[in-house]
């Protein structure tokens, strides 16, 4: 690649985005009475509070928010050597019976969302779990896949993808393809 | 900030940053033990041992629950039903639970220092639930978290502990961490019950209750611990309860929003009275609930981070088999 760094997704296609999924739920879903966003820690978080932006403006109603923390769930928690600073989950509802859209912002080896799921299910049981991510990179590992996309992005293993987004990182949002620095 | 220390031995080696990451991640994992399923399995597959040489309900029903919440295996191995009855010094004892590639011991002992000699002879991480009256380092990290959940801060807080400062290891585990976070800490007791050099950690002393009752944010008291008491230190306890106890009548003089800890047990109408203990200002039993998640927090950094730089391979020369029970 000649140029290090190139930005796919900037703060309008941002926002187009995540209004085209927040239409695509309300459409698929089968009520908004028993929906609910749970976005993952960190940038998935913030997502989910713009995407109930969305849906309130859709459809004039609020749908329950909660954070989920991944971490006490990673596979590698036993191997890794410095253990990952953890965050609070806040999930203040009751998620048995309810539809639940899972929010992250990229979708890559499919680990976090196996987490995510094995985290939901020791909350309660809800009746169903859908995933909605702003990109999805590729290259899975488990069979785990989206319902909802923002934007598909082929990419090599080699590169970084990084999302920004004005709540995390200060700076306008930008989605940025890098490849990563070091021998491949 | 990372973490990076295999073991827990005291508040007295730890920085501000190393305590505030313990309280940080106390905090996120306080919500685990509120579930339905109070279980996560972060640490599935290892095993914790609790070695108590010292009674103990609280503490070592907590680490119990703590490891248990975080899907420990947990073992408990207490003097009575042990070969130490048999003789067998604790370093050997300490050897065969390693020999059976247990991940962790939690150990309580009457001597200080044991800890420190566990840690430096034996590969699994070892946490301090009391050595003597030298630290117990998760009581007072406890401590600080029901401290600032209830006040907010730490830093600028006036500490007062009352009691038995001598034999208090909660004490001087508390003067280490709280001192490290900015609180000011006043010390009040017998005179015959004051440790000689406190004042060097940066302490005030006083031995009128009535100054501590008056200026403190928190009221921390302790009991008697006449287990520990080889020679006569007080003319009574009944002289004892009524000069440093706490009770309803001198609480009157406190700051409105006093909060009131023990670390139990208490020993009601000696340094507390019942009405305070159960009144609206003690936190006694917060700080019990506040230690589970203290201690998952403890057992989540120092477990599993084994391919650490640290603990000499090489079998101790110098060190002496002298710790029986």
């Amino acid at each position: 690649m000649t140029n290090p760094a190139s930005k796919i997704m900037d703060q309008d296609i941002v926002r187009r985005a995540l209004m085209r999924i927040a239409h695509e739920i309300l459409e698929n879903g089968s009520g908004i009475e028993e929906l609910c966003l749970i976005g993952i820690r960190t940038r998935g978080a913030v997502l989910a509070e713009r995407l109930k932006g969305c849906i309130l403006q859709i459809e004039k109603k609020t749908v329950p928010v909660g954070i989920l923390d991944i971490t006490l769930y990673r596979d590698d928690l036993s191997t890794i050597s410095t253990k990952p600073i953890l965050h609070e989950t806040l999930i203040d509802f009751d998620i048995t019976g309810k539809d639940i859209v899972l929010v992250d912002d990229v979708l890559y080896t499919g680990r976090t969302i196996r987490s995510a799921l094995d985290a939901l299910v020791d909350f309660g049981r809800p009746s169903k779990i859908q995933l909605a991510v702003l990109i999805d990179r590729g290259h899975r590992e488990l069979p785990i896949r989206a319902d909802y996309v923002g934007k598909n992005i082929p990419t090599s293993v080699h590169q970084n993808v990084q999302v920004r987004l004005k709540e995390t990182d200060g700076v306008d949002d930008e989605v940025v393809i890098e490849d990563r620095a070091g021998p491949s | 900030m990372n973490w990076t220390k295999h073991d827990l031995i005291d508040l007295q080696s730890l920085s501000k940053e190393e305590i505030e990451l313990i309280l940080e991640t106390a905090k996120s994992l306080r919500e685990v033990s509120t579930r339905d399923i109070k279980k996560v399995p972060a640490l599935r597959g290892k095993t914790v041992a609790m070695l108590f040489f010292e009674p103990s309900t609280r503490t070592r029903t907590s680490f119990e629950l703590a490891a248990k919440r975080l899907s420990a295996d947990t073992l408990n191995i207490s003097p009575g039903g042990s070969s130490f009855s048999k003789g067998e010094s604790i370093l050997d004892t300490a050897k065969n639970i390693q020999a059976m590639n247990v991940d962790m011991i939690v150990v309580r002992h009457s001597s200080a220092g044991t800890p420190k000699i566990l840690a430096d002879a034996l590969e699994p991480a070892i946490i301090n639930a009391g050595d003597g009256c030298r630290e117990h380092p998760t009581q007072a990290l406890l401590d600080m978290f029901t401290i600032k959940e209830k006040l907010g801060k730490i830093e600028g807080m006036k500490v007062g502990i009352v009691g038995d400062i001598l034999h208090s290891r909660v004490a001087r585990s508390n003067i280490w961490g709280l001192t490290k976070l900015g609180a000011r800490v006043t010390l009040c007791g017998p005179s015959t019950l004051m440790p000689m050099d406190i004042k060097k950690t940066g302490v005030q002393i006083t031995y009128d209750v009535e100054d501590v009752v008056r200026d403190s944010d928190v009221i921390m008291l302790l009991r008697l611990q006449n287990e520990r008491m080889t020679e006569k230190f007080l003319p009574s306890v009944r002289e004892f309860a009524k000069k440093f106890g706490i009770n309803k009548d001198r609480l009157k003089r406190a700051k409105k929003d006093v909060i009131i800890m023990h670390p139990g047990p208490t020993n009601r109408g000696v340094e507390i009275s019942g009405d305070v203990a159960d009144g609206e200002q003690s936190v006694i039993l917060e700080q019990v609930t506040n230690g589970i998640a203290i201690r998952m927090a403890v057992l989540y950094l120092l477990l599993g981070a084994k391919d650490r730089e640290r603990k000499p391979t090489t079998k101790q020369k110098g060190t002496k088999h002298v710790l029986t029970t």
